[in-house]
């Protein structure tokens, strides 16, 4: 069952990484790099289970705690930077409608 | 009471497994951001929560089970809070939601 479960979480690792570098938006991208983070911890300890040494929690924990402050950071910093993020692709979806 | 407990954890790992899977096809598929935001935190929640529970069954009374109760509690806070972020930066960035087409509207 672990490695069903760790082969399942490097898929989706995958998913995210393809969406991170397709993603249209900037938002696309940070919300790719946060579930990707999410996986990461959960990959760190449930390998750490497979190999059957659990001290590979702590990292797991600083991960998670990593993670969540670095996400914060990048969007608030886009958060009112509207020409930067948005505008573009915002552009994009009229000038198709039009068309 | 051993057999039992490894078969509930499984099951708990392979449910997990499930929903993160879906949540990954649906972050890669759905055609808009608010959607793929929508499929990816809906499942992170009860899936994290589901692999976590696995593995605290299989760990047994101890340190490994405070720390992973502690990586559990974490995420179960954090993760709303960064998807609340996102949605709160998408919106005042300005990016439009994709919409219906107004011809589809007429014909329904």
């Amino acid at each position: 069952m672990l490695i069903a479960t760790t082969l399942a979480i490097l898929v989706v690792m995958i998913m995210a990484l393809v969406r991170a570098f397709l993603g249209p938006t900037i938002y696309d991208r940070i919300l790719a790099v946060n579930t990707f983070g999410t996986k990461t911890v959960l990959l760190i300890a449930v390998i750490g289970f497979l190999f059957g040494r659990p001290d590979f929690l702590d990292i797991a924990l600083v991960y998670a705690l990593i993670n969540f402050i670095s996400v914060i950071g990048v969007l608030r910093y886009f958060e009112y930077n509207d020409e930067v993020a948005a505008h573009e692709y915002n552009e994009k979806a009229e000038t198709q409608k039009e068309s | 009471m051993d057999t039992v407990v490894n078969i509930v954890s499984g099951a708990c790992l392979l449910l997990g497994s499930f929903l993160i899977f879906s949540g990954g096809l649906g972050l890669l598929r759905f055609p808009d951001f608010y959607t793929r935001m929508h499929a990816a935190g809906i499942t992170e929640t009860l899936a994290t929560g589901l692999i976590l529970l696995g593995l605290m069954l299989l760990a047994g009374w101890g340190i490994v089970l405070a720390k992973l109760m502690m990586i559990l509690l974490f995420i179960l806070i954090t993760s709303p809070t960064a998807s609340h972020a996102l949605a709160k930066s998408a919106q005042h960035g300005k990016l439009a939601p994709q919409l219906a087409e107004p011809e589809d509207q007429r014909s329904r």
